[in-house]
């Protein structure tokens, strides 16, 4: 077997038994969804080579339209998370379909335009909680058979749900439709020059990233069992693009370990040096650009093909 | 007659913030043909080459192709039509290997290029097809390496197969043979050949030895404007031509083949 392989198992393995040889399990559904939202936004950055700068408006509005059903309407855990989620691709198609008429910076910048829109609608609407946010939510249970209260329960869903996202992102960039994204990001004129309307499979990429940001979104509110406006701030965008960026664009791992290295330094940092901990964080970024260009798992790989 | 024609242009006009790049250009493309824009630099052939691919939109003036008015399609569309352009520097996807390259042009006709469920080895049916016209370019040995490892002369002759992929009525080469040694130059010249027999072929080109090889018909564009139009042995005894390029210095156009 390859050693990555083997690694890849052991990961695996490791992540079924981690509550139940004591690892605190929210600490590790923390990790997972926002594992999740970088691999949601890696498919748009590093496989189409779209900067989104608003993720985090799809990742909120999804966490914001679950968390008030579940309180405000009493809906069940997953038609709640169900309905997130269509808001997250809802706005993605329409925040999409604005941005993607530009291209680079000016699509980075239409994209954090819009988001601070939602976040301002997420602050000033009556149904969000404004600066409390939403509070409370219950976890309910799955499908009336599984109750999630306990958070080993839970850890399996989002475990579960995390691997469905994973497989599906790999899939979905080894596809016919991967391909034809591939070859936008190589080269559009060309593509375009071949009969593809770029334009329409930009925006699929957009709505599925943003979707799958939204389940993200919807997972952690569930998990965490409540909603503030931190989820939807600009904050939260820049801080899935540097985990992205820290663990590698374009390897379906990188944003998996750049997400587990920022959470877990935010977890256990914050607590011995406290608001210090955005510095260090800055200061493992830059370095991260000064010398490791491709991110952890890119140089990884990297190295190992040049051998 | 206008079934023997596949491409045409009435009264074409681009202009650039007051600057006429392009005046009024008449242009018909007989099915089947050779066809070769040239004339001396900034003379407008890209200018036409752009409005012809769509990447320009005309200030005035219609583009007929198969008698379809097409002047204000997007270039997609029109490249579905049949109507497949190249580039001036070859335009191959350097991260993607030869076969992926020419496959991308063929998937489209699957009907699966949104099917974002559906695994990559669903492409296979493509497989054999895309090595045929590898095979057709001498690039079948290299159907594994990935684009960018190619040499000039080979990414140029992938990027004409993947073209050809794309299913073209009529190709559109826009300076085929820039930047080429001699070899490569004779390869590509080949390979034009080779494509025109099945399609009509509109290219603009600088080397005038492969016009005056291979063209059935040049036009001679000027200023934008059309100075001359015929074979290329009609077209380099006119004193316009000869006049635009170099003076009066007929050897300047590379002489006219024995």
């Amino acid at each position: 077997m390859r050693p990555a392989t083997v690694a890849l198992g052991i990961a695996l393995a490791a992540a079924f038994a981690a509550p139940l040889i004591g690892v605190y399990p929210v600490f590790l559904m923390k990790l997972l969804c926002f594992a999740m939202f970088a691999c949601a936004f890696n498919l748009l950055l590093g496989f189409t080579g779209m900067l989104s700068f608003g993720h985090a408006a799809f990742f909120g509005a999804a966490a914001y339209a679950t968390g008030w059903l579940v309180t405000a309407r009493g809906w069940g855990t997953l038609p709640a998370i169900l309905a997130g989620v269509a808001a997250a691709a809802a706005l993605g198609a329409a925040i999409g379909a604005l941005a993607i008429r530009r291209r680079g910076i000016y699509f980075a910048m239409i994209t954090m335009a819009l988001a601070q829109l939602v976040y301002f609608v997420c602050l000033q609407a009556p149904f969000t909680g404004g600066e409390n946010g939403l509070q409370g939510l219950p976890r309910g249970s799955l499908a009336g058979l599984l109750p999630l209260k306990s958070d080993v329960a839970m850890y399996y869903v989002v475990l579960a749900a995390f691997l469905g996202v994973y497989a599906l992102i790999r899939r979905i960039v080894h596809s016919p439709f991967g391909q034809v994204l591939k070859a936008i990001r190589e080269n559009e004129s060309r593509a375009v020059s071949l009969g593809y309307e770029i334009e329409r499979y930009k925006l699929v990429a957009f709505v599925l990233s943003a979707t799958l940001a939204g389940l993200a979104g919807s997972l952690k509110a569930l998990v965490l069992g409540f909603v503030t406006l931190s989820d939807v701030l600009q904050a939260n965008s820049g801080e899935v693009i540097l985990m992205t960026l820290l663990g590698g664009t374009g390897t379906f791992l990188g944003p998996v370990v750049g997400a587990g290295l920022v959470v877990t330094l935010e977890e256990y940092l914050s607590d011995v040096v406290g608001g210090w901990v955005t510095v260090i964080i800055g200061a493992v970024f830059v370095a991260c650009v000064l010398l490791f260009r491709r991110g952890l798992v890119g140089e990884l790989a990297a190295l190992r093909s040049r051998r | 007659m206008a079934d023997e024609l596949i491409l045409e242009t009435r009264g074409l006009v681009k202009e650039f913030r007051g600057f006429v790049a392009v005046g009024g250009v008449d242009l018909a493309v007989r099915r089947g043909e050779i066809h070769a824009l040239i004339g001396p630099n900034g003379a407008g052939k890209t200018t036409v080459f752009n409005l012809l691919t769509k990447v320009l939109s005309p200030t005035a003036g219609r583009i007929l192709y198969a008698g379809e008015d097409i002047t204000g399609l997007k270039p997609a569309a029109v490249a579905r039509r049949g109507l497949v352009r190249s580039f001036q520097m070859s335009a191959v996807f350097p991260h993607l290997t030869v076969l992926e390259n020419v496959r991308i042009a063929l998937q489209r006709e699957l009907g699966t290029s949104f099917h974002f469920w559906q695994p990559e080895s669903s492409l296979g049916v493509l497989d054999q097809r895309a090595r045929e016209l590898l095979a057709e370019v001498g690039l079948e040995p290299y159907a594994r390496m990935v684009a960018v490892e190619l040499p000039y002369g080979r990414k140029r002759a992938l990027e004409i197969a993947t073209t050809l992929a794309a299913g073209p009525r009529l190709l559109l080469l826009d300076e085929p043979t820039q930047g080429m040694g001699h070899e490569d130059v004779d390869r590509v010249a080949a390979l034009i050949q080779l494509a025109a027999r099945e399609r009509t072929v509109l290219m603009v080109e600088h080397n005038m030895n492969v016009v005056a090889r291979i063209a059935d018909t040049i036009t001679v564009l000027q200023r934008g404007l059309v100075i001359a139009s015929g074979p290329y042995a009609q077209v380099a005894r006119d004193p316009q031509v000869v006049e635009a390029y170099m003076g009066a210095d007929a050897d300047a156009l590379g002489g006219v083949p024995a």
